[in-house]
């Protein structure tokens, strides 16, 4: 068990940056998942933590000691990697042991932790079989399993899940998940998939090719997205964007004026914005609601989509190509073909600056 | 509604009879037919030859009519003593040589050819211009090499004498090919020379095939190298070997032209196919040469039978 610190670190490959300038501190025992999309760097980062790239510049930090220029071995990290990387040739057993071993661990305490990881992750019945005679799940939980056996300080994961189909995922999730909280051990995790973070993680990284774009809690995320690419990142399905305008505003809230919608009441602080500015409106497809309309200001329904519990409901835009989406419990009243108008709750629309800065509700309603 | 019954009406059918799998037998019958001629006509049709002519008394002058003489060339007791193939010392000196050569250089060929595919496996700049280089010895046609070598190795002009001299190795030339203590080592030598790169190229496509992520995770876990070269590498690379070794093993075991040009029939390195040759050509001796060729194929036949029974297990992994 260790804290992490990351100090404007860099890793350049070639000429090409990669990662930029991370900040970052984790704390012990903290359960830390890195989103963002594919070829944004997390897969690089965590292979910076634990040693399998070397830093090009800045300074990474494992329990207070900077360890830039230590190898692997030396920082007490084990990981589980995204092909799980089991030795083809060894038995469940031996994938286990054989980190072991090298500790010049005597060979009873070998044999202990290695049963006492089986039993933690139900491999018992599985000891004496070869990797390719396991399921996905079964291998995912032998690589966790040989990471654990160690008892590394921090544990990395580089998508542990991605391999497997969607029940499975749901389960390992929550085997992680109870994992984490009988180790207590630091946790690294990386995912694309934003469900998965939301429901593991202490906190969340979200990085943006190389940036670390926004750091915090799942709920903080969800709630105040710093940026744009946060706001439509976090949450699923993804976050409805609407062109607008500022009509007038001060530190105490705004007046914007959106294609479709009209004029809206909001809260954020505009201070520094000028009237007629070009914003972002952000409205969650959970925070929307539809009503019968007509004329110019409607809306058409393209598309209903119904998944049983509840149903997405897509609109034809006013401007650019990506359909609007309304989610709602089901059943739903609505049709294809139907007009209806955009009613935001003002309350959880957000609004974004021209550079796709998140702006802050006015001081007295955020205390509120 | 239709129920399967699994009882009477579908085993009563049977599995050989069906359609499709008889035409399936018919093709691969078609497909194996020209193979089966060819192997008869060049294989199987000289190895009954030879088998032939080794229960005979035929000279290379006299094919025509030879006559049947049972197993007299193999082994006869006449006279109160015992003659034939089988008691001659000279015969066992060339299967003693033949395997002596064959474990040695085969062995040698396996461990450097991994030490080659393991350097070659590192990337480095221009990796791929060593890559062909190193094929050159493999590329070299065996005589050529062979003649070369027995230049280089030559007692007055060779170049080695003259750089092991030169170095103050050695205070006199030494008669590479000629002396009984050195010319099996010799040929082993040039051997091993010519045959690294087979090896080396079958090892390093078996290295290349090797799941890098296994060998991040070792780093991880901080188990030194060595220990992943035995415990990781090794294992996954063996069933390659054991093909390496059973192709090398076939022919170090027949082996004849490098030892021929080399030391030609000195019987410090005669081998099992040096000395068929010798009682076929030289001696003309047809039946007894032909004995000999024999066994030297049933005793290819028999190592490999063995070789392939005790790598069963290890040639099995490669099949997963
Ligand atoms: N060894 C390398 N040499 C050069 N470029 C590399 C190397 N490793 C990664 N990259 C580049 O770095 C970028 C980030 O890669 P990385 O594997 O960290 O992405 P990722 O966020 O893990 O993506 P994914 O979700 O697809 O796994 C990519 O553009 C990739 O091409
Ligand atoms: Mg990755």
């Amino acid at each position: 068990m260790a804290s992490v610190t990351l100090d404007k670190v860099n890793k350049v490959f070639g000429h090409t940056p990669i990662i930029k300038d991370v900040d970052l501190d984790i704390g012990d025992g903290e359960f830390v998942v890195f989103v963002g999309p594919s070829g944004c760097g997390k897969s690089t980062l965590l292979r910076l933590i634990a040693g399998l790239e070397s830093i090009s510049d800045g300074e990474l930090s494992i329990a207070g000691q900077v360890v830039n220029d230590l190898p692997p071995r030396e920082r007490g990290v084990g990981m589980v990697f995204q092909s799980y990387a089991l030795y083809p040739h060894m038995t469940v057993y031996e994938n286990m042991a054989f980190g072991l071993k090298l500790a010049k661990t005597a060979k009873e305490t070998i044999h202990e932790r290695v049963m006492a990881t089986a039993r933690i992750l139900q491999l018992e019945e599985l000891l004496e079989r070869k990797p390719k005679a396991l399921s996905g799940g079964q291998r995912q939980r032998v690589a966790m399993g040989r990471a654990m056996a160690r008892e590394p300080r921090i544990l990395l994961f580089d998508e542990p899940l991605s391999n497997l189909d969607a029940s499975l995922r749901v389960q390992m999730r929550n085997e992680i998940a109870r994992l984490h909280q009988r180790l207590g051990s630091t946790m690294i995790y990386v995912t694309h998939d934003q469900v998965e973070a939301m429901t593991l993680a202490d906190k969340i990284v979200v990085l943006n090719a190389g940036r670390v774009e926004q750091v915090g809690t799942p709920h903080e995320l969800y709630q105040r997205p710093a940026t744009r690419f946060v706001a439509g990142f976090i949450g699923s399905p993804t976050m409805n964007f609407l062109p607008a305008t500022l009509v007038t505003g001060n530190d105490a809230g705004c007046r914007v004026r959106a294609a479709g919608i009209g004029e809206l009441a909001l809260p954020q602080d505009t201070a520094q914005q000028v009237a007629g500015e070009a914003l972002t409106l952000g409205v969650r497809p959970e925070h929307l609601r539809l009503a019968e309309a007509a004329g110019d200001n409607a809306f058409e329904i393209v598309n209903v989509e119904y998944l049983g519990n509840e149903v997405y409901v897509y609109l034809e835009p006013k401007a650019g190509e990506t359909l609007l989406i309304h989610r709602s419990e089901a059943p739903s009243p609505w049709r294809v073909g139907q007009k209806v108008a955009l009613v935001p709750d003002p309350e959880q629309v957000h609004l974004f600056d021209a550079g796709d800065r998140a702006l802050g509700v006015a001081t007295a309603r955020a205390v509120a | 509604m239709t129920t399967t019954t699994p009882s009477a009406p579908t085993r009563a059918r049977p599995y050989r009879g069906t359609k499709v799998r008889r035409q399936r037998v018919r093709a691969a019958w078609t497909f194996l037919a020209p193979m089966l001629v060819a192997l008869a006509l060049v294989a199987g049709w000289p190895l009954l030859r030879t088998f032939y002519f080794s229960l005979t008394d035929g000279t290379l002058s006299t094919l025509g009519d030879a006559s049947f003489i049972g197993l007299e060339n193999y082994l006869v007791y006449d006279d109160g003593a015992w003659y034939g193939l089988l008691t001659d010392p000279m015969w066992w000196r060339s299967v003693w040589n033949t395997l002596f050569f064959a474990v040695v250089s085969v062995s040698l060929e396996v461990v450097f050819g991994v030490i080659v595919a393991l350097i070659l496996n590192v990337e480095f700049r221009g990796r791929m211009l060593v890559r062909a280089a190193v094929l050159i010895p493999w590329a070299i046609p065996t005589i050529v090499s062979a003649k070369m070598w027995a230049w280089m190795l030559n007692d007055q002009f060779g170049i080695i004498n003259h750089l092991l001299m030169t170095l103050g190795i050695i205070d006199a030339p030494i008669a590479w090919t000629a002396s009984a203590t050195y010319s099996m080592w010799a040929v082993i030598l040039v051997d091993v020379w010519k045959t690294i790169p087979f090896v080396a190229l079958l090892a390093l496509a078996a290295l290349q095939m090797l799941p890098k992520d296994c060998y991040e995770a070792a780093e991880v876990d901080g188990i030194h190298p060595v220990r992943v070269f035995f415990k990781v590498t090794l294992p996954l690379i063996t069933p390659a070997l054991m093909v390496a070794v059973i192709f090398r093993l076939l022919d170090a075991l027949r082996v004849f032209d490098v030892i021929y040009v080399l030391t030609s029939n000195a019987s410090s390195t005669m081998t099992m196919s040096i000395y068929a040759r010798q009682q076929l050509v030289e001696f003309q001796d047809v039946g007894y040469g032909s004995a000999a060729s024999t066994l030297l194929f049933l005793i290819i036949a028999l190592a490999t039978v063995a070789y392939l029974y005790l790598g069963r297990n290890r040639l099995q992994l490669g099949g997963d």
